[in-house]
Formats: structure tokens, sequence, C-alpha cells
């Protein structure tokens, strides 16, 4: 499973026989029963609530179950630009985190294999973002890069920006925000490929007269490639039903607006259940298929 | 050397042919790699030391701009009662949802690792669904069928929403520890005439105990600082984050900085601390090996 790399590596004792026993059914029943009740029938519930239509003379908020397939074509007419600019502000990020991570995994996995104590500490500062509140770091960077902030004040007096430029509220400053939200979600699993990485392929790539590009590229990449995919999936999902870091009161501007305001305006604030059910349909349908394509094209089918 | 090895070698040195270019090297050379991870540190701290530095802030009306220090806020963390009341409800839900999730998840890791059972691919499958389903979706979902089912949202809707996200993590942390146990132990336990309960709890249970905690910190901390499915079911009910996101238009109470802060510094602690012990420990049986 992808997200098994966020388990930590422990030796598998011999696989007992798997016996048949009522006990399994008690032991699972009341889970499973919970995510059946709160997961899988809500998510039915929002696809009925995506064909619903207005109540006749009812008041705002008031709908009837209806086969309205009409409602999909309206919300992509209408936020299509939504649409594609979630996908994009994800794909973006993820491939930034990627750049970003990449070498910090390694570094971590690999360089500091020999101190397990620096390793685990070094882990933990990745993972200490998570230990603040998602949004109070994010309003930390939305203060350090706003116009009175430190980075626009030392861009202006070496007169890098244009004249009335901003860092903030730009397409720009929510994939940043974005990049660095997601960041740990890809540094984990890219280490836990890494770590165990066997060096000795690596001195074999060197003895066979590689050089060391070709020898990550065709050595060290591939190893690391169920953790690269893992990682992207785990910055990219997120990534694109995210909406703090493009709402205004953080990093964005109604132009960066992306498909999860859509959904939140049109469900807390318009009431308009029906469009905010089918946009979160397409939302859930697209990550279906990207993400099946993606895993088919990454040949790590067993990932999942 | 003897020159027999030593002609060898010479031999080896003729028969490859030199090569003529230098590999090809990153011209930041050996230390490239740690100078990048050290940038890389810090800026993955930035915002979590702004927001430490900004609870210590002369606030007047909004704490954006630096006035000076002061430990006020520290010291009066309840000034605005909202911000300990969101507070207050984030622990509450917290804890029972993480209470929740982890009895629920535990329970179905040892069936998953133990036992044959039909629809297992079935089981599996809605296990991994909700983790790769973005929270708008799952938030909305949820608010869907409340909405229909005519459930006021307010608290209790909040802890089953996260009870609900927070199950699949459990299982998936304590199936690898469930995985790593050797059934061995418990037959022995068996052989020696201990009842079903008793080979449960004094055997099985303690083994898992490392990987059950594990899950529950995960599930306190996804619950603790969830914002997107909160806000889709909690009504009038705030949470911490959620008294973030309304407060961010009108401005953050230095509280807020503070309340973040001293649950990073609990939480890192508390980290460092075990992986510090974690280390003493490996040394020392290292040393008895």
């Amino acid at each position: 499973m992808a997200f098994g790399a966020f388990a930590t590596a422990t030796p598998v004792a011999e696989p007992a026989v798997r016996r048949r026993s009522p006990i399994a059914l008690f032991l699972l029943l009341p889970g499973a029963a919970y995510l059946t009740l709160f997961f899988l029938v809500p998510f039915v519930s929002l696809i009925l609530t995506s064909f619903q239509t207005p109540r006749e003379f009812g008041d705002i908020g008031q709908y009837d179950y209806a086969f309205k397939w009409e409602n999909y074509v309206t919300v992509v007419q209408t936020y299509w630009e939504h649409i594609i600019r979630s996908f994009g502000y994800a794909a973006a990020a993820t491939v930034l985190a990627l750049l970003f991570a990449y070498p910090l995994a390694y570094f971590i996995g690999v360089k500091l294999r020999r101190f397990p104590l620096w390793q685990a500490l070094a882990l933990t500062l990745v993972i200490a973002p998570f230990f603040i509140s998602f949004l109070l770091r994010t309003l930390a960077w939305k203060q350090i890069l706003s116009d009175e902030g430190p980075v626009v004040t030392i861009l202006n007096a070496l007169t890098i920006l244009p004249e009335g430029a901003h860092i903030t509220q730009t397409a720009g400053s929510v994939i940043f925000g974005l990049t660095y939200n997601f960041i740990p979600f890809m540094v984990l699993p890219i280490y836990t490929s890494l770590e165990r990485l066997d060096l000795r392929y690596v001195e074999a790539g060197g003895d066979l007269y590689a050089s060391p590009a070709t020898t990550f590229l065709k050595v060290t990449l591939p190893l690391s490639l169920p953790g690269v995919v893992s990682g992207t999936l785990l910055t990219f999902i997120p990534a694109a039903g995210d909406y703090i870091n493009a709402s205004t009161s953080f990093l964005g501007s109604p132009e960066t607006a992306m498909i999860g305001n859509v959904i939140e305006a049109n469900f807390l604030q318009l009431q308009n259940y029906p469009a905010a059910a089918a946009l979160s349909i397409i939302l859930m349908g697209v990550i279906l298929i990207l993400v099946a394509a993606y895993v088919k094209r990454a040949g790590t089918e067993d990932l999942l | 050397m003897s020159t027999q090895a030593g002609a060898a070698i010479a031999e080896t040195a003729k028969a490859v042919p030199p090569r003529t270019r230098k590999p090809f090297r990153l011209g930041v050379g050996r230390w490239g790699l740690g100078v990048y991870s050290i940038l890389a540190f810090t800026f993955l701290l930035i915002p979590i030391v702004y927001t430490i530095v900004f609870s210590f802030n002369q606030v007047r009306r909004s704490n954006i701009v630096w006035r000076g220090f002061t430990l006020d806020n520290w010291i009066n963390i309840c000034e605005q009662p909202e911000v300990c009341e969101a507070f207050g409800n984030s622990i509450l839900v917290a804890v029972i949802s993480t209470l929740l999730a982890t009895t629920l998840g535990t329970a179905m890791a040892i069936a998953l690792v133990r036992y044959r059972f039909r629809f297992r691919s079935a089981t599996t499958l809605l296990l991994f669904l909700p983790m790769a389903t973005p929270e708008v979706v799952l938030g909305a979902g949820l608010a869907a069928q409340f909405l229909t089912a005519g459930v006021s949202k307010g608290i209790v809707t909040i802890i089953l929403a996260h009870t609900m996200f927070c199950i699949s993590f459990v299982v998936v942390t304590v199936r690898a520890r469930v995985a790593s146990l050797d059934p061995a132990i418990e037959e022995a336990g068996r052989d020696l005439y201990a009842s079903p309960a008793q080979v449960f709890w004094r055997i099985t249970f303690p083994l898992l105990l490392p990987g059950i905690i594990a899950a529950a910190l995960l599930s306190f901390a996804l619950s603790f600082d969830d914002f997107i499915i909160t806000n889709f079911n909690s009504g009038a009910a705030v949470t911490f984050p959620k008294y973030v996101y309304t407060a961010a238009t009108r401005g953050i109470p230095a509280q807020a900085n503070v309340i973040a802060s001293a649950v990073f510094l609990v939480a890192i602690i508390g980290v460092v601390i075990a992986q510090v012990s974690a280390g003493i420990r490996r040394k020392r049986l290292a040393k008895v090996s």
C-alpha cells in the first residue's frame, strides 16, 4: 500500500497461517461498519446530491432528488478554470516538492545512515512543521512574504522586484504554500526507499565505470521509485483538493481560487449543494483516473 | 606487495583503456549535499520560528508588526476566551476520536494480519480509499449525509468525522506491528493453559502497545490539526484550526500563537526524548552483544 511507507520498517515475522475464525468477524465488523456508515454511504449521498434539482417554490438550499445530470455540465462550464487551475497548481507543487525533497531524503537516508541518532533527529526536523498548526504556518508565510514583510523589502531595496509587484495573492505564492505544506509527505516515503537502498549496487555502478550521474539514473533512482511514487501521490492528492493556501485570507486571491474554494463556497455559503457535490465527484473522479494511469505507468502496481 | 600481484595489477591497468574524461562530478563537491540539507532544514523551520517569536509580541490590534518582547500573552493565555474555548474543543474532539479510531483500527489490523475471511480485498479497498480521497470530498460527503439525515452539526459530528479518517491511518500503523509479532509467543501462552483473554491481555496487547501508541499519537495529531473536514461538519462549534481560519481575516490574537507554540514544544520535546532514549538503549544493547 502506498501509505505503508509511513509505517516504521519492522522485521516481518514468519507469516502465521491465516485461520478462519468467527473472531475475525468480531474484530472486523465494527470498523468496517463504521467506515461504511461514515465513508461509503456519504459518498453515495454525495453522488445523489450532485443530481438534485431545486425544489419548486422552495427556499434557498432546498433540493429534491432527481436525475439532473445537467448539474455537471453547468459546473464544468462555470468552473472549468478552477478545475484546470487546481490540477495545474497541484502538479507544479508536486514537482517542486520532489526536487526539494529528493536530495534531502538522500542525505538523511544514505549519508546519515551510520549515525542513527542524527538520522532520527533529522527526520524529526522534517516532520516538525506537522506539530504546528497548518493554518498558522501558512499565515506565517503570508506575513513573511507580504508587501511589508522582509522578503519584499529586501527585493525592493535591490530593485529586483518590479514597481508595485506583490508576492502574496499570486499563483506563485499559492504554489509555494502548497509545496511547503506537503514537503514532509514527499520526504518521508522517499527516505524510506533510500534507507533500504543497498549501497553495494551504487558501488558496483562505479566499479563498472558508470559516471555518478549514470549510476544515479540507472541504479539509485529506479530503486527509490516506489518512494517517489508514494510521495508524489501523497502530495498531489491533498494539494489538488486544498483550499487553505489558495484562499484570499491566506496566500491567494479571487484569481487563484481552486476547486476546493469553489466547493466550500457553494456548500457552506451559497447552499448550492448539488453544484458542490458535482464538483467533488469531478475532483475525485479525475484524481482516481490520474492516479491509476500514473501508478500503471510507473510500473508499481503492487504499491496499492 | 608481491611482484606477482603487482604484475597482475599492471596487467589489468593495461587491459582497461585509460578513461579520456574524468567522470561527471557536481562542482559543489563532497559538502554540497550537507550544506543543501542544512539550508533545507532552515527553510522548513522558518514559519515555525516566526510563529513562536510572534507569540512574544506586544500586540495592539493585530499581530503582524513586531512591537517588542513581552511575556503577557503566555501569562494571560485565556485573555481571549474564544481561543481557549476553541483549544478545549479541539482537545476533546481529538481525545475521543483517537480512542474510537484506535480501538476500531487495531481490531481491524489484527484481523487483517491473522485471519482469513471473505471480502478481504474489499476491506482493504475500504481502508485505502479514505486516505486517497481529498479532504474536501470527505468533508462535503459527510456534510451532505448529515444534511439528508437532518442531523444538526456540532461537536458530535466533528468527532464522527475525525474518527472516520483516522481509522485507516491506525490500521496501516498497527498492521506493521502485528506482522512483526511472532505467533509462537502466543502459542507458548496457549500451551501453558492461558485462556484466550489472558493470551490477548498478557501477551498480544503489550507486544502491540508501541504500534498502538504510535497510531494513537498519529490520530491525535491528524484530528487536532484538521481544518477542512471540520469546517464542513462543525456547524456553530469552533475548534482551534477553525478559530484561526475565521480570525485570519480580522487578525489573529497572539494567544493563538502561544497555544500553537506550546503544543509544538511539547510534541517536539516528547519526540526528541523518545529518540534519544531509544538511541541510548540501542547503544547499550550493542555493548551487551
